[in-house]
């Protein structure tokens, strides 16, 4: 296996469990199975002891294995060097392997199958791809700047197309020029990538690539954190050279094209792993919420590098193995936002906008605070909300 | 075991028992040297009722049970020798309350020290607690239950045990009972004036109950630290350095290093000095008596305070300190365990000298150094040795140095601390028969089926 020779470097100390500033747990596998094993030092021991033949794959192995949500915290908090470069992809490296063994558990291998099949996760024709713009006006792509990509949960799911809404509309208003590649868009394969099934992400990637090349595409806007890593991280390193923004990148910079307006609300900002940690972007969506007059900022005791998972990474969302429990990492996270007084939890994923959206509802807390995503926010503060 | 495993399910909920062999794999074994053996069961209570049910029914099925924190002991203390049930207690993470006033916080028996310590800055900043250099998820009670020391034990009364105010405690025959002044009145303040019964629990290795919530001191928080470094030539001056600081109740933390490497320290131990002030007068102030205290020295011999450069510090100040951890990747091999011995301050130069000897004899990687515990009433001597986990010869070798370690730490008078049960046995061959036996009249009465984490101070 990749990086075998790195797994016994692992000292199992548990620097990991924890977010830098010790709040809480901030694995969100562990926070919500509890036992060791399921922490990242005790997955590392798991994989070797398999490697070793000390213990067998079984249902619980893949479970441990595939529970992770890649959300990068150990790789923040880890105290040894090596280890800390390396650990989430050793987890995926792990996962590789498992799919070489073609014996997933079921929800993986159900998620793999729909996007072989279909091209996305839900198992739906291509052709809805479109729904989420019924009403609105939104070219396909021809020549426009940007592309905007809307990814799977944006075009799928009922949150997420009021989200892929919301951006649309916002960036409309912002001024900027851009298209969308409607029934022809396929899954950008972070998340397949995640699972461990690198054939299938390679052929996903392929694919998009000569997509984006047919229509001389330049540069994109990603609606979703994961997509921009995949096209940022994964594609560029296998040679896509695509230029690609996150949506509130564009946000941040062509607010002032907007009017403005007022939003009076405390809102507090769940920072996305897949914008935080993994690309080091905690200021975008900040500075968005900033530029909007009225908005008071409350930060979550676990922000930017510390920020909790919402669960729904590493393929987590479609799998959803780490449940909806009290004890899930989303149910957390809406207890500490509530915590600090907000009206809004602001969120800028599609995936995040959906677990916390559940999460609020779970824990009886919709009178007491909204999910809503930052272009929500910044077309409600505009007075351009529905 | 299956019928067992239905009642345990039925007691802490289903998804928080095990008895897979991915559980039992990992809760065989810790990051030290000892033979791993797996359990029979993992179980997570999340309550005191909890941790009772499941004793009672350890106790009619006489099952072995091993409280468990951070399972970061290193010296196998959680290991189930005898098979059975460990309790992870880390589900029973609430912090109850925190006196400002009275500075004591009451925890549950799996709150860690980080999180007591992010608790605390944000709601209380201008309190701390002594935190050992033990990774952050090690637990408050694990580590009271092995006479634990850390950032504070210099300067605020020795050993973490001893900051214990209160404690409530499972019995081996499952009764919730309340030590110290909240037995009698609703605050966790103090163990005096009544009879000290929380001694039953503390540095037994969870062999007599199991703690499920603990009262712990607090201590003010200064707003400034600094690090003082001492370089001396030789180890010999170390316990007279010790005295004469530690005569000026200045300092707060007292470690001294000696190490093996990197090879420019070879031969110059320093001492670490660290300073809390709630101004920069007062901190010139504390500084200058400490410098002054050792002038003698810094005048006459080839020694003296080192000028610390900033990044320096940070490495130096903070706790818990992460770079200990990083010991354990010194061979590149995932792997450390220490022999910590408690003994008299002016036995390190013995100790620095043997531990020499027996890292070169078996060729292993060696650090050492000593926090003073105290005002130097004692210290607590630690050898290091830095293993590669996937070298068995290497792991051999290091497994024998510890035991030799332990062995050469009596001889020169001192006690080895949270010590393998081999150890142990070390200790107890050493120890009064008088002792033994009101140690085994004790264990006998509190746990008549043996049940509670067996193979640790099992005296014969
Ligand atoms: C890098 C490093 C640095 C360290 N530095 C220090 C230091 O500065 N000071 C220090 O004191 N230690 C230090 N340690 C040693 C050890 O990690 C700590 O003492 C730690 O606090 C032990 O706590 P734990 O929760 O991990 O205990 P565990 O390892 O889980 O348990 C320790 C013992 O206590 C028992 N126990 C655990 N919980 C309970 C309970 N609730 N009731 C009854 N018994 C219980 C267990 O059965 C076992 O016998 C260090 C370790 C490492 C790896
Ligand atoms: S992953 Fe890093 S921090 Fe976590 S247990 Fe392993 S070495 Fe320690
Ligand atoms: S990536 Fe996140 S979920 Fe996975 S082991 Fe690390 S902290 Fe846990």
């Amino acid at each position: 296996m990749e990086y075998q020779e790195l797994l016994h470097r692992c000292f199992r100390c548990g620097w990991c469990k924890l977010p830098l500033n010790f709040v809480d747990i901030n694995c969100p596998a562990y926070m919500t199975y509890r036992f060791e094993s399921f922490s990242p030092g005790g997955r590392l021991w798991l994989i070797r002891a398999w490697l070793q033949g000390d213990v067998e794959m079984s249902d619980r192995f893949r479970e441990i294995i595939f529970s992770c949500a890649t959300c990068k915290n150990c790789v923040e908090a880890c105290a040894l060097p090596k280890i800390k470069d390396n650990l989430v992809d050793i987890v995926i490296a792990a996962r590789n392997e498992i799919v070489q063994t073609g014996k997933l558990p079921g929800p993986v291998r159900d998620y793999l199958m729909r996007v072989y099949d279909t091209g996305n996760p839900y198992g739906k024709p291509q052709a809805d791809r479109l729904r989420w713009t019924d009403g609105l006006d939104v070219p396909l792509y021809r020549d426009q700047e940007f592309l905007l990509f809307i990814g799977d949960v944006g075009a799928f799911d009922e949150s997420g197309m009021e989200m892929a809404r919301n951006v649309a509309k916002a960036l409309q208003l912002a001024g900027v020029s851009f298209g969308i590649m409607g029934e022809e868009e396929i899954s950008d394969g972070n998340d397949v990538y995640a699972l461990g099934e690198k054939d299938l992400f390679k052929h996903l990637a392929e694919r998009l690539m000569k997509g984006f090349g047919d229509r001389g595409v330049k540069k994109i806007i990603a609606l979703s954190p994961h997509s921009y890593n995949a096209f940022k991280n994964y594609y560029a390193a296998a040679g896509g050279k695509i230029d690609v923004l996150h949506f509130s990148h564009l946000l941040a910079l062509k607010l002032s094209n907007i009017n403005g307006g007022t939003l009076q609300a405390r809102v507090t900002f769940h920072d996305p792993c897949y914008l935080g940690r993994w690309n080091n972007d905690y200021n975008a969506c900040r500075s968005v919420l900033g530029g909007i007059r009225g908005i008071e900022l409350a930060e979550m005791e676990r922000n930017r590098a510390n920020s909790l998972c919402c669960g729904g990474g590493g393929g987590n969302f479609f799998t959803a193995m780490l449940g909806s429990g009290p004890d899930s990492p989303s149910r957390h996270r809406v207890r500490e936002a509530l915590d600090t007084g907000a009206d809004i939890l602001a969120v800028a994923c599609p995936i995040c906008r959906k677990m916390l959206e559940d999460a609020v509802k779970d824990e009886s807390a919709e009178d007491s605070i909204r999910v809503r995503d930052i272009a929500g926010i910044v077309l409600e503060a505009a007075g351009a909300w529905h | 075991m299956e019928g067992i495993l239905k009642e345990l399910e039925d007691i802490v909920g289903r998804r928080y028992v095990s008895a897979s062999p991915e559980e039992k794999y990992i809760y065989s074994r810790d990051q030290g040297l000892q033979e791993p053996h797996d359990p029979d069961a993992v179980v997570l209570p999340g309550s005191t009722e909890e941790v009772q049910a499941v004793i009672r029914l350890a106790n009619r099925e006489r099952v072995p049970v091993v409280p468990m924190g951070g399972g970061l002991v290193l010296s196998g203390l959680t290991i189930p020798q005898k098979g059975g049930i460990v309790l992870d207690m880390k589900r029973m993470n609430r912090i109850i309350e925190v006196n400002e006033t009275s500075r004591y916080a009451v925890v549950e028996g799996g709150v860690s020290q980080g999180v007591l310590k992010a608790y605390l800055e944000r709601r209380h900043p201008g309190l701390k607690h002594s935190l050992p250099d033990a990774p952050p998820v090690a637990t408050i009670a694990g580590n009271v239950a092995i006479h634990g020391s850390g950032h504070l034990s210099q300067s605020e009364g020795g050993f973490h045990s001893e900051m214990v105010t209160g404690l409530e405690a499972v019995l081996p025959t499952g009764e919730a009972v309340r030590l110290g002044s909240c037995s009698t009145v609703p605050g966790w303040f103090s163990r005096a004036p009544l009879p000290d019964l929380a001694g039953l629990f503390l540095g037994w290795n969870g062999t007599t109950g199991i703690i499920t919530k603990i009262g712990i001191k607090l201590f003010p928080k200064p707003k400034m630290e600094d690090i003082l470094v001492y370089m001396t030539g030789s180890v010999d001056i170390l316990p007279d350095l010790i005295y004469r600081i530690t005569g000026t109740e200045m300092a707060e933390d007292m470690v001294a290093a000696i190490s093996p490497k990197p090879d420019w320290l070879r031969g110059f131990p320093i001492l670490l000095i660290t300073v809390t002030a709630n101004s920069e007068e007062e901190m010139a102030m504390k500084v200058g008596i400490i410098r002054e205290s050792v002038r003698h020295y810094y005048q006459t011999m080839e020694s003296g305070f080192m000028p610390v450069p900033p990044y320096m510090k940070s490495q130096f100040l903070g706790a818990p300190l992460k770079d200990l951890s990083k010991f354990a990747d010194v061979m590149k091999g995932g792997g450390f365990e220490y022999v910590g011995s408690i003994m008299p301050v002016e036995k390190l130069p013995g100790a620095c000298s043997a531990g020499l000897d027996i890292a070169e004899k078996h060729r292993v990687t060696c650090s050492m150094g000593a926090r003073v515990i105290g005002r130097g009433h004692c210290m607590m001597f630690f050898n290091a040795y830095a293993f590669n986990r996937a070298d068995e010869d290497n792991m051999a070798r290091s497994a024998l140095a510890l035991e030799e370690t332990n062995r050469a730490t009596l001889e020169l008078g001192g006690i080895p601390w949270k010590a393998e049960a081999p150890g142990q046995q070390d200790i107890l061959r050493k120890m009064e028969p008088g002792t033994i036996q009101l140690m085994n009249r004790i264990r006998s009465l509190l746990d008549p089926n043996g049940i509670m984490n067996p193979g640790n101070w099992e005296a014969r």
